[in-house]
């Protein structure tokens, strides 16, 4: 998924209807006047209309854009789709010859209204084609109004012009989405590692392990929007770095050390004692399930249904490099930092005493432990280092896609194709298995819409289980 | 099948004591079989052959590769080449099951006892060709029923011989290490075998009860089965075998009559070359074990 | 005020009602594939969705009025899903075919509410103008309530129902009798240990697909009837976290049990109902206050009773709330 934020600059509004969050930078409306004055007008005339449907709550929007003229005409035909913020449809419907579209909802509260963004005619494209989502907060007997702004060029800053259809196919997007395809990869490497080594070494699949990431995601938004103060009121009144939210590095950082914690707490409490009850290691994996499913609803219930963006550095403009590819600073820098980090681990693993240590619990867990290992230490460690690196790849991937709840279990399944496609249990393998992964989704946009992207990825591991089920860099002793 | 165990000695006792020596009626017949995990070969055999109707033992010092040559044949491993000939048939890269339905059946060095399954139910298991074991066949009673009963009748006759006819209706979970060895045993004579493939049989087995287990493997030969089992114990073998075959590093080394493997040189230096450079330690020999065991319960 | 009254009677009436129904075959799916063949199908939703899909669409984009067909077609989709992830899977480590059978629930998640089949499947609001002919079928006048003590249900639901029931009552024979086949015989062996199977010569991969199938298709019946009683098919209902709702109710009533399905589904839609009523009621009626929780999400914390519980039965009674714990012990594992 791209990550363009609205800079400053002309921007066409759909209509202005803003309430719930429509969050299209308030910063933007200081600058431009007319839109807001647009908007106004727009409000003014549409009153009448909106106030025929009271009886019912309902979602309205209207898609206008701005012709060669400067005429604001309707935009029609274009799909709008209303859902719950658990993803539960609502309603779908066209726009009509006014660009207008209605759609009745159950009752007031939270709708997530998604503009459909292949429907958009030729010459119509969102001005921030990230933001196809909406978040309309519909209060009792009232439509709740969502904003998409439209224009008439393509993104200025659009990376490779994603437009959240299909992709023109030239050297140079092809050029742009492998850079963002290796940057994804980069990161579901680091969420992977955990997993991969948590296997290896004590032969279970977590399937937790994408809470763990979303663990880290929401701490970092927690800590980066709330503060310290979030989590200790009495501190509210003192100025940033402890009342407010802190800057996102630190928040990052936070996060990542809560990580740890977590996979930590997830081995001493849990799995610590399943292993010396002598648990089977299906029913530990029927446990994380059930470890996955409770924090996923408790993160619901936290964080609510809506994704989110983090407050710093959403909005950068990126810089070009070779007259091909265009990267954000925020992108480069985690990417190049996730980098660093996959060497490291590399490093750790192959000249470290405790990486050595893991490696040979991975490879033989008797023989390692009649050697002299630790191997309940080793373990931990792994669980501790695995928690902290899913939840700084959970923060990472928060920067340069959305936060929300279940966000980390949809990167799961595609670190699964990854993990798989590179060897279950092999932590190089995981690293490969992941930049393929990554590179293939954003690069298969050329091809296929893109909200079918990531079931391209799931549908590879399928083809690679018949084909090479060992992956690519796996033993078969380890598969049968 | 032969009928007297005492003729099918004698042509075995004229062959010459050499590594892949042909016999004069072999119902196993293996050419070039290799295998390789990674840079390690575990299984690098030229030629041998398996004499029908007797007993032949596999043995070798730890990591000869005994146990993954056992596998190779089988049908649990695959070899990266080889060619496997079962009573004239050409049985290379054939499933288990295939193998087993052939008349091929095998044992584990660890015992595989269905555990949660009563003594019966894994007894009725090992008969072939039950009508009642296809799913639309299954779903009426009459169609297998009568089968199902002659199976059962056939069960308990071998239950009785085996001296478990007691623990019938128990669950296999409840049952003693050496009891399953027993029950192992008499499952796999359910299928009708014509080859019977034991691995490690007396491994783990009470003292008491490992008299028992060799009377019931002669009877086998008795019986005109032929058997192929692998043994540490050097009594075990002496007592029990017809024909040893010697494996080292992967290769068979030696094969004879047990009595003239005492003496053979090759046999002497694979077995002692180590215990004489290095004592094994306790420890090494705890960890060899447990990786064996480790990598027997991962296939 | 809290109406107890009210919560009972709903309590009983949701414990017998369709979505108990489809629960219960449903679960009884993943009984047949892990309590008894040992497989880990950790995407029984994916064939609930497919079961749904093959009924709804023969009618829709086959145009067909037969009832006898869709079930037909609604069943075939299933077998083909099981094909599909049973044929790459079966020969590797029980937990790929976890892994692939939780993706593989997603992409048919995904890909029903994509943009691209929506002249198909009816994108995200799915498919509703199905229930026509088999509406017809219905020997009860739709639109009245028929009751019997606390259950009351209308018309077109009470047809669901009593199909349902029946259609539990014959799965229930067809697994019991299975079991106690020496076809049952195999596919438990290959449970305990598939390696002693396949040196018995049963084809262990065979049969684990035919459990596959047998398990996917019971979950494409629960499809079905979810499809029939609520007269529409949402793709975002079949989202993944529904199949560890049938895991949970295998694993109340026991697993590798035939009748804990039935015994677990109706707990669980007694327990469900109940506690949902309750929280909604104890916060309307102003008990709790909406600023430390909302109506809608009692609805979430359903999911964090289900959660938990999924691993605390799994480790601590992995045979039932009334199993009894002697045929656990045997287990060496």
């Amino acid at each position: 998924m791209p990550s363009v934020r609205p800079g400053p600059g002309p921007c066409v509004y759909a209509l202005a209807f803003v309430t719930g969050s429509g969050k299209c930078g308030a910063g933007v409306h200081r600058s431009w006047r007319p839109a807001a004055l647009v908007a106004s007008v727009a409000v003014l005339v549409l009153l009448p209309l909106a106030a025929l449907g009271q009886e019912e709550e309902s979602v309205f929007t209207q898609l206008r854009v701005e012709n060669e003229e400067g005429e604001r005409v309707p935009v029609e035909g274009v799909l709008i789709t209303v859902t719950t913020p658990d993803e539960a449809a609502v309603g779908q419907a066209e726009t009509d010859t006014e660009g207008i579209v209605q759609i009745a909802v159950p009752g007031p509260g939270e709708y997530l209204v998604t503009v459909d963004a292949i429907t958009l005619p030729a010459g119509v494209f969102l001005r921030d084609p990230s933001r196809t989502t909406l978040s309309v907060n519909v209060l009792p007997g009232q439509l709740g109004r969502a904003l998409f702004a439209l224009s008439p060029t393509p993104p200025v800053d659009a990376e490779g012009g994603v437009l959240g259809g299909r992709i023109n196919f030239s050297g140079r997007a092809l050029a742009q989405l492998t850079t963002e395809g290796l940057k994804l990869g980069l990161f579901l490497a680091m969420a992977a590692i955990g997993l991969s080594l948590i296997f290896g070494t004590t032969g279970l699949v977590n399937f937790a392990h994408g809470e763990m990431i979303g663990w880290g995601m929401l701490w970092a938004y927690f800590f980066n929007v709330y503060g310290f103060a979030g989590a200790f009121g009495f501190l509210s009144g003192l100025p940033p770095p402890f009342g407010g939210g802190v800057n996102l590095i630190f928040a990052i950082m936070i996060a990542a050390l809560f990580g740890a914690g977590l996979g930590y707490a997830m081995d001493k409490i849990v799995f610590a004692p399943l292993r010396r009850r002598g648990v089977s290691l299906i029913a530990q994996l029927v446990v994380t399930i059930g470890i996955s499913i409770f924090l996923r609803y408790v993160y619901l219930f936290a964080f609510g249904g809506v994704p989110r963006f983090y407050e710093d550095y959403t909005a950068q403009s990126g810089n070009e490099f070779f007259g091909l590819i265009t990267i954000t600073p925020k992108d480069l820098i985690t990417g190049t930092l996730s980098l660093l980090i996959l060497v490291a681990i590399g490093f750790v693993l192959n000249f470290t005493r405790i990486g050595k240590a893991m490696r040979a619990v991975s490879d033989n867990r008797d023989l390692a432990e009649s050697s002299g290992i630790d191997v309940q230490k080793v373990i931990r460690f792994v669980w501790v280092s695995g928690g902290a690196l899913a939840a700084l790849g959970g923060a990472f991937l928060g920067l340069s896609e959305v936060v929300g709840f279940n966000t980390g279990f949809r990167f799961l399944l595609l670190i699964f194709a990854g993990v798989i496609l590179g060897g279950l249990g092999t932590a190089y393998g995981a690293l490969i298995g992941c930049l393929i992964v990554g590179i293939g989704i954003q690069v298969s946009t050329l091809f296929i819409p893109t909200e079918l992207k990531n079931v391209g990825a799931l549908a590879v591991l399928i083809v690679v289980l018949v084909i090479r089920p060992q992956g690519i860099m796996g033993r078969r002793e380890r598969i049968g | 099948m032969l009928d007297d165990a005492t003729t099918t000695d004698q042509p075995l006792s004229r062959l010459p004591w050499e590594p892949g020596v042909s016999k004069p009626d072999p119902i196993l017949v293996v050419d070039g079989m290799r295998r390789a995990f990674g840079g390690l070969v575990a299984v690098d055999v030229d030629h041998l052959e398996v004499q029908r109707g007797v007993i032949t033992a596999l043995i070798g010092p730890n990591g000869a590769g005994k146990t993954t040559f056992f596998n190779l044949l089988t049908g649990f491993d695959s070899p990266d080449r080889g060619h496997v000939v079962f009573d004239g048939d050409t049985i290379d890269k054939a499933n288990p099951h295939n193998l087993a339905q052939r008349g091929m059946v095998r044992t584990f060095q660890l015992t595989k006892a269905l555990t949660k399954l009563p003594v019966i139910e894994n007894m009725k298991l090992g008969a072939k060709n039950q009508a009642g074991e296809r799913f639309f066949k299954a779903l009426f009673t009459p169609l297998w029923g009568k089968q199902e009963s002659e199976i059962e009748q056939r069960a308990d006759e071998l239950l009785t011989r085996f001296k478990m006819d007691h623990m019938r209706d128990e669950y296999a979970g409840t049952l003693s290490g050496g009891q399953r060895k027993l029950l192992e045993m008499a499952r796999s004579l359910m299928a009708e075998p014509r080859l019977v493939m034991l691995d490690e049989p007396m491994a783990g087995v009470n003292p008491a009860l490992t008299q028992s287990l060799l009377e019931h493997v002669k009877n086998l030969r008795e019986a005109g089965i032929t058997v192929m089992f692998v043994e540490h114990d050097m009594d075990v073998v002496r007592d029990i075998s017809d024909w040893v075959v010697v494996m080292a590093e992967g290769r068979i080394i030696a094969e004879g009559p047990p009595e003239s493997i005492g003496q053979n040189k090759a046999v002497i230096d694979a077995y002692l070359g180590v215990h004489h450079d290095a004592a094994l330690d306790l420890e090494e020999e705890e960890a060899r074990l447990a990786e064996a065991q480790r990598s027997e319960e991962e296939e | 005020m809290i109406d107890w009254g009210f919560i009972f009677n709903q309590s009983l009436t949701q414990a017998i009602d369709f979505n108990a129904i489809a629960f219960v075959l449903a679960a009884m799916g993943i009984n047949v594939h892990f309590g008894y063949a040992g497989l880990l199908n950790f995407g029984q939703i994916g064939f609930v969705a497919m079961g749904a899909y093959g009924f709804g669409l023969t009618f829709t984009l086959l145009g067909s009025n037969s009832v006898l067909l869709a079930v037909a077609v609604g069943i075939g989709f299933s077998v083909i899903f099981a094909l599909l992830l049973g044929i790459p899977t079966l020969r590797l480590r029980a937990d790929y075919l976890a892994i692939v059978t939780i993706a593989a629930a997603e992409i048919v998640r995904l890909v029903a509410r994509s943009t691209p089949l929506r002249d198909i499947t009816g994108g995200a609001e799915g498919l509703n103008q199905f229930i026509g002919p088999f509406r017809d079928l219905n020997p009860f006048n739709a639109g009245s309530v028929y009751g019997f003590g606390p259950w009351s249900y209308r018309g077109s639901q009470l047809f669901v129902i009593i199909i349902g029931w029946i259609l539990v009552a014959l799965v229930v024979l067809l697994i019991r009798q299975l079991m106690n086949s020496p076809w049952g015989r195999v596919v438990k062996a290959i449970r305990e240990d598939e390696d002693a199977a396949r040196a018995l010569g049963k084809n262990a991969y065979w049969y684990k697909l035919q459990a596959l199938i047998l398990g996917g298709v019971l979950g494409g019946l629960a499809g079905m009837i979810l499809a029939a009683g609520n007269a529409a098919i949402q793709p975002d209902f079949f989202s993944a976290p529904q199949t560890f709702l049938f895991w949970l109710v295998l694993i109340l009533g026991g697993v590798g049990k035939v009748w804990s399905p039935v015994v677990g589904a109706v707990l669980y839609w007694v327990i469900i109902t109940f506690i949902r009523n309750l929280g909604r009621q104890l916060v309307s009626a102003g008990y709790v206050p909406t600023t430390v929780i909302d109506t809608s999400q009692i609805d979430q914390i359903q999911f964090w009773i289900v959660g938990l519980a999924l691993a605390l039965l799994m480790v601590f009674r992995p045979q039932g709330i009334f199993g009894s714990k002697e045929e656990m012990a045997l287990d060496a594992r």
